[in-house]
C-alpha cells in the first residue's frame, strides 16, 4: 500500500525569503516535485543545509531538516545518513560552501559513497555575504574582494566529482525546471552520493552569469541535454552533434564535413569507464556545449549500507547479549 | 643488601619498569598489574612513554617507563618507586630520578656496552660511580648473556631471542614479589596464541628470570603485598579509555539509544576509538571520520536522527570541534563530547597530561553557549561519568564535555564490572502521542528543566527543522529579535543551571571539621587524597572536595566551600579551577597549588604545597 504524495506534502507554511528572482525559488519548487515523484515520504526524508543563500532551504521543507553551520552540511548529512539509512538525506550546499570551506567534507563525502544526495548551487559567487568571489568564479573575475580580478583558477565541481571516483555527477540550470526535476529524481534513485550541480543566478551579485547558457538566443547552440541511451545532439536546428576526436570530443554538423547521424555518439551514463562522462562534464559551453543531464550514473557500494551489515554479520558472530557478557567472554576476570 | 632470607609483608609497593621503547616495558607493566590485581591487590598504573614512536635505540629520548603501585589504599602510582628495572644504562640515567632513597635497582649488567654508554650520554665507563649509586643497592643481572642461553637451542633468531629480555625482567620481578608465574604465562599464552613457538620461548625466559632470583639472591627479602576487602563481584582490569568507552555503551543499553560515534585518530584519545570500532560486536557504529570537525559534525547529524552521539579527543581538536558543539547547544541536540587532556597549548605535549582545558571547554565558544562539563576523577570513574555524561545529554538536550586526562586515560585499576540493576534507565523525552496532538513545535519545552522534546525522524506529523538560528521562544521559527534573543539566552542557560537539581551532592572526605579544605577536580583526585590523607596523618587538619562535576556545579558546592577558613585548590594548570570558583566565591581567597611539568602530582608536592599556603597566610 504505497501512500502517493504531491509537491504540497514537502512545502511548509514559511514563505521561502530568498530575493525576487532568485534562481533558488524555481529549484525549491522542482525539488518539492523530484520528491513526490519519487515518493519517500516527508517524515521519512531529511534535508540537511549549511550556510549560505541556499542553505536557508530546510526552513522551506515539510521534512525533517537540519540548517547548520557554515561548509559542515556533508559531514552531518554523513552521520545522519550512517545512522538512519532509512531516512532519504538531501544535502543543500552552495559554491562557497560546499567547496570552499567545506571542500575537504564534499570529497569524502564521494570517496565513501554514503548515499546522500547533493544538491550543488552553483552561482559563482558569495551572495549571503554580499559579493565576494567563490572558488568556482573564474580567473580574473571582478568582485568586492578582488577588485582587480582574482589570481586563481576556480574548482569545476565535476571534474572535484570525477577525481573523487563519484559514482553520480548530473547538472541543471535553474531555469530548466523539467531537466532540473529529472536529474534530482535520477540522483534520489541512485544509490551512494550524488552530485547535483545547478547553475543558479544571483540576481544581485552576479546576475546573467549564467547567460550564455540560459537566454533563448544563445542556449541551443551552448547548451546539450544528454539522454541515456540517445545520441549527444544540440543546435537551434537539432543538426549538431557530439563525435569523438582522437581522445577528445568534438562538436560537428551532421551532413557536413563527411559526418553522418551514425558518427554522432550515444550517451552511456552507466558506463564504469569515465573516460567519455569525463570529457562531456568539462564541456564549457564555449568550443563544446555545456552538458546538463544525468552524465555519470553507476553503482558501486555505500557507506552505511556497508557499516550496518557489518555491524550486523559482526555482532550475530559474537552473539553478546549485553556490555557485560561482553567483558566476561573477552576479558581476563577474578572474583571476590 | 640485606641479609636476612625472608618474606617482608608491606602495603604497597612501586615498581618502574624502564627500556628502550622498544623494549616492551608496557606489556611487562600491564602484565605485572594484570596479575598483582588478580591477586586481589589495589592497583594504580603510569605509563610515561614519548611521543616518538620508535625514537633512535639507546638514546635517552628513547625510554619509555610504566609505573605501577600495588597493594592496600592504592590511589596513585607512587610518587616515587621502591624498585627500579632498568633495560639499557639510558633508561638508568632517565630513570634513576623516580626511585626512593634506598629503593632497588634492576639492571641488565649486559647493556653496559661502549655504544650504549656513548648513546646515552655517560662521559666514564662506570655508570653506577657516574651516577652515584650505591653499588649495594643495585642487581646487575647479565639478563642478555641468560637471555642466550636459555633460548640457545630454541631455534629463534638473534632477534627474535633479544625481543625476549623484557621477559627475563618480569621472571625476576616476578620471583621478587611472590607473584604466581603460572598467571603470567596465562596471558602470554592469550597474547601469543597463534605463535606457539615464542610462546615458548617467553616461557622459558620468564622461569629462568624466576630462577635466577631465586639462585643467585636467595638472601634477598622477597615481598608479600597485603590485599584490601573489596566489594563482592566480578572485576577485571581497565584503563580509562576503556572504561569511557565502555561507560557510552552501557548508557547506550539504558537509554535504548544506539550508540554512534564520530571521531579523528589524536593522542591520547584514540583508544576510546580503537575500543568502540571493536564494539561493532555490541551493535555500535564508530566512525573514522576525515578531520575533527567532522568527528563532531558526523556526532550531531546522528543525535538528530536519534542516536547516542559521541565525539571524542583531545584540546586541539575540541578547538576545532568548538563551532559544531556551538550548533549543539543553539540546537539543544544530546551530545557527548570526551576531551582528554592533554599537555598544551598547540601541539604540546601529545603524551604528556594536564588539565588545561577546563577554560576551553567551558567558554571555548562564540556567544553565549552554556554546557554541562564533567571531569572523570579516576581510570574506572571514567566509566561512571561517560555514564553520566550520556545520561544528562540525553535526559536535558544539551552537549555535555567530559574532561578527563592523559594520567586516567592511560593509567589501569582493578574495576567491579557492573551487575544488571546497578545503573539507572535513561529516559529521552519523546515527542509523542498528546504532545503532537497539543500542536507540537521544536522548540517547546518542559517549563519546570527547560528541557524541550526530542523528536526523532520517521516519526509522522513530527517533521521540524532545527539549526544555529536563533528561533523564536513560542514559536520555534527563525527570529531576530531582541527581547527573544535575550529570553532564548538566559532560557539556554537556566536549563544548564536547573541540571544541578540532577546532580549528586559535592561531598567532603578526609577531616570534614578541618579549618583546612584541599579542593580538586577531575583527574588529581588520587593524589589529592593520599596528600590529605597524609596531612591529618602529621596533624594538619584536612578536608578534601574533589569536584567531578564542574558546570553546574553541585548545589551544595558553594556553601559547603564557604564553611571553610582555608580553600585551596591543587590542579594541574595555572589555576583555572580556582579561577572559576573565585569567580563564584567573590570574597573569599582562594589559595592555590600548581603544576604545569606534564606529569601528574606528586603527594608531597601537594602536602608541600598546602603548607606553603598555610604558612603564608599566617
Amino acid at each position: 500500500m504505497a501512500t502517493t504524495y504531491t509537491s504540497a506534502n514537502y512545502k511548509n507554511e514559511q514563505g521561502a525569503r530568498w530575493c525576487p528572482g532568485c534562481g533558488d525559488h524555481a529549484i525549491l519548487n522542482t525539488l518539492q516535485k523530484a520528491m513526490a515523484e519519487v515518493g519517500v515520504a516527508p517524515h521519512n526524508t531529511a534535508v540537511i543545509s549549511g550556510i549560505g543563500c541556499s542553505s536557508r532551504l530546510p526552513y522551506y521543507m515539510n521534512t525533517y531538516g537540519m540548517h547548520t553551520i557554515h561548509g559542515r552540511a556533508a559531514a552531518i548529512a554523513t552521520g545522519l545518513k550512517t545512522a538512519r539509512p532509512d531516512l532519504m538525506v538531501w544535502q543543500v550546499s552552495g559554491d562557497g560552501d560546499g567547496l570552499a570551506i567545506g571542500g575537504n567534507h564534499f570529497i569524502h563525502a564521494l570517496r565513501r559513497n554514503i548515499d546522500i544526495n547533493i544538491l550543488l548551487f552553483n552561482n559563482k559567487i558569495y551572495g549571503l555575504t554580499k559579493g565576494q568571489y567563490s572558488p568556482t568564479s573564474d580567473r580574473g573575475f571582478v568582485s568586492k574582494s578582488s577588485p582587480y580580478g582574482t589570481t586563481e583558477d576556480p574548482f569545476i565541481p565535476a571534474e572535484l566529482v570525477f577525481g573523487c571516483r563519484g559514482k553520480f555527477f548530473a547538472r541543471s540550470l535553474d531555469v530548466s525546471l523539467d531537466i532540473s526535476k529529472e536529474i534530482m529524481v535520477a540522483a534520489a534513485r541512485h544509490k551512494g552520493a550524488a552530485v547535483v550541480e545547478i547553475l543558479q543566478n544571483c540576481v544581485i551579485f552576479n546576475q546573467g552569469i549564467h547567460s550564455l547558457f540560459t537566454d533563448k538566443e544563445t542556449r541551443e547552440d551552448h547548451v546539450i541535454h544528454l539522454v541515456a541511451g540517445e545520441k549527444m545532439i544540440f543546435g537551434k536546428d537539432k543538426n549538431k552533434g557530439l563525435v569523438q576526436d582522437g581522445f577528445t570530443l568534438k562538436a560537428v554538423t551532421i551532413g557536413e564535413d563527411g559526418y553522418t547521424l551514425d558518427d554522432v555518439l550515444v550517451h552511456d551514463p552507466h558506463s564504469e569507464n569515465d573516460t567519455v562522462q569525463r570529457e562531456l562534464a568539462l564541456m564549457d559551453g564555449l568550443n563544446l556545449p555545456l552538458a546538463i543531464g544525468v552524465i555519470r550514473d553507476v553503482e558501486g557500494p555505500t557507506y552505511e549500507t556497508d557499516v550496518e551489515n557489518q555491524v550486523s554479520e559482526i555482532k550475530a558472530k559474537k552473539g553478546f547479549n549485553s556490555l557485560r557478557d561482553m567483558i566476561l567472554k573477552t576479558h581476563e576476570t577474578w572474583g571476590v | 643488601m640485606s641479609e636476612q632470607p625472608n618474606v617482608k609483608n608491606i602495603d604497597k609497593v612501586v615498581i618502574r619498569f624502564s627500556g628502550d621503547s622498544g623494549d616492551g616495558m608496557q606489556l611487562v607493566g600491564n602484565i605485572f598489574s594484570d596479575v598483582s590485581a588478580g591477586e586481589g591487590n589495589m592497583i594504580s598504573t603510569f605509563p610515561d612513554y614519548p611521543a616518538e614512536i620508535r625514537a633512535p635505540q639507546g638514546s635517552l629520548s628513547g625510554v619509555s617507563g610504566f609505573q605501577v603501585s600495588v597493594g592496600r589504599e592504592v590511589y596513585t602510582p607512587g610518587d616515587s618507586a621502591d624498585v627500579l628495572v632498568a633495560m639499557n644504562p639510558a633508561a638508568l640515567k632517565t630513570n634513576l630520578k623516580f626511585l626512593k632513597p634506598g629503593g632497588i635497582i634492576i639492571c641488565d649488567g649486559d647493556s653496559f656496552t661502549e655504544t650504549n654508554l656513548k648513546k646515552a650520554l655517560y662521559t666514564t665507563d662506570d655508570p653506577i660511580e657516574e651516577l652515584g649509586i650505591d653499588p649495594d643497592r643495585i642487581m646487575l643481572v647479565p639478563m642478555t648473556t641468560l637471555l642466550k642461553n636459555t633460548l640457545a637451542d630454541s631455534g629463534l633468531d638473534n632477534k627474535s631471542i633479544m625481543k625476549c629480555k623484557n621477559m627475563l625482567a618480569l621472571g625476576l620481578v616476578c620471583w621478587l614479589f611472590d607473584r604466581p608465574v603460572e598467571k603470567v604465562l596465562e596471558k602470554l599464552k592469550t597474547k601469543f596464541a597463534k605463535k606457539p613457538a615464542i610462546y615458548e620461548a617467553n616461557e622459558r625466559v620468564i622461569h629462568a628470570g624466576w630462577d635466577y632470583g631465586h639462585n643467585t639472591h636467595a638472601g634477598m627479602p622477597t615481598y608479600r603485598i597485603e590485599t584490601d576487602a573489596a566489594q563482592p563481584g566480578i572485576y577485571t582490569d581497565v584503563n580509562g579509555n576503556t572504561a569511557t568507552a565502555w561507560g557510552l555503551i552501557m548508557a547506550s543499553e539504558k537509554s535504548g539509544r544506539p550508540l554512534f560515534l564520530g571521531s579523528y585518530p589524536i593522542t591520547p584519545a584514540t583508544d576510546i576509538l580503537h575500543e568502540l570500532a571493536k564494539r561493532k560486536d555490541l551493535g555500535v557504529k564508530a566512525c573514522q571520520m576525515e578531520d575533527e570537525i567532522a568527528g563532531v559534525c558526523s556526532a550531531i547529524g546522528a543525535s538528530y536522527g536519534g542516536h547516542l552521539a559521541v565525539t571524542t579527543t583531545s584540546g586541539p581538536g575540541l578547538a576545532l570541534k568548538s563551532e559544531g558543539i556551538g550548533l549543539a547547544v543553539m540546537a539543544e541536540l544530546p551530545l557527548v563530547v570526551v576531551d582528554v587532556q592533554r599537555g598544551g597549548p598547540s601541539t604540546g605535549l601529545p603524551t604528556k597530561t594536564e588539565q588545561t582545558d577546563l577554560m576551553q571547554a567551558l567558554y571555548g565558544r562564540n556567544g553565549e553557549s552554556p554546557l554541562c562539563v564533567l571531569a572523570a576523577t579516576s581510570p574506572t570513574n571514567c566509566f561512571d561519568m561517560a555514564f553520566e555524561a550520556a545520561r544528562i545529554a540525553i535526559e536535558h538536550m544539551t552537549p555535555v564535555i567530559l574532561l578527563t586526562d592523559a594520567f586516567i586515560a592511560n593509567g589501569s585499576s582493578a574495576w567491579r564490572i557492573p551487575e544488571e540493576n546497578d545503573y539507572p534507565e535513561i529516559k529521552p523525552r519523546y515527542v509523542a502521542g498528546d504532545l503532537l496532538e497539543q500542536g507540537w513545535k521544536p522548540f517547546d519545552r518542559d517549563e519546570e528543566t527547560k528541557v524541550r522534546y526530542w523528536a526523532i525522524p520517521g516519526t509522522e506529523g513530527a517533521m521540524h527543522r532545527v539549526g544555529g538560528l536563533e528561533k523564536d521562544y513560542k514559536t520555534s521559527v527563525i527570529s531576530t529579535d531582541g527581547p527573544n534573543h535575550e529570553l532564548m539566552v538566559k532560557t539556554r542557560r537556566e536549563k544548564v543551571a536547573k541540571i544541578a537539581e540532577d546532580i549528586p551532592l559535592l561531598e567532603v572526605e578526609g577531616n570534614i571539621d578541618a579549618d583546612t579544605i584541599l579542593v580538586g577536580w577531575g583527574g588529581t583526585y588520587g593524589h589529592l587524597i593520599s596528600a590529605c590523607a597524609e596531612l591529618n596523618s602529621e596533624g594538619i587538619p584536612t578536608a578534601l572536595a574533589q569536584f567531578r562535576y564542574i558546570n553546574p556545579l553541585p548545589k551544595n558546592a558553594l556553601e559547603v566551600l564557604k564553611g571553610y577558613k582555608n580553600i585551596i585548590v591543587a590542579e594541574l594548570n595555572t589555576g583555572m579551577f580556582a579561577d572559576y570558583l573565585q569567580m563564584h566565591l567573590p570574597g573569599k581567597e582562594i589559595l592555590r597549588v600548581n603544576k604545569i611539568e606534564g606529569q601528574p602530582f606528586l603527594v608531597h608536592e601537594i602536602t608541600e604545597g598546602v603548607k606553603r599556603e598555610l604558612a603564608l597566610i599566617k
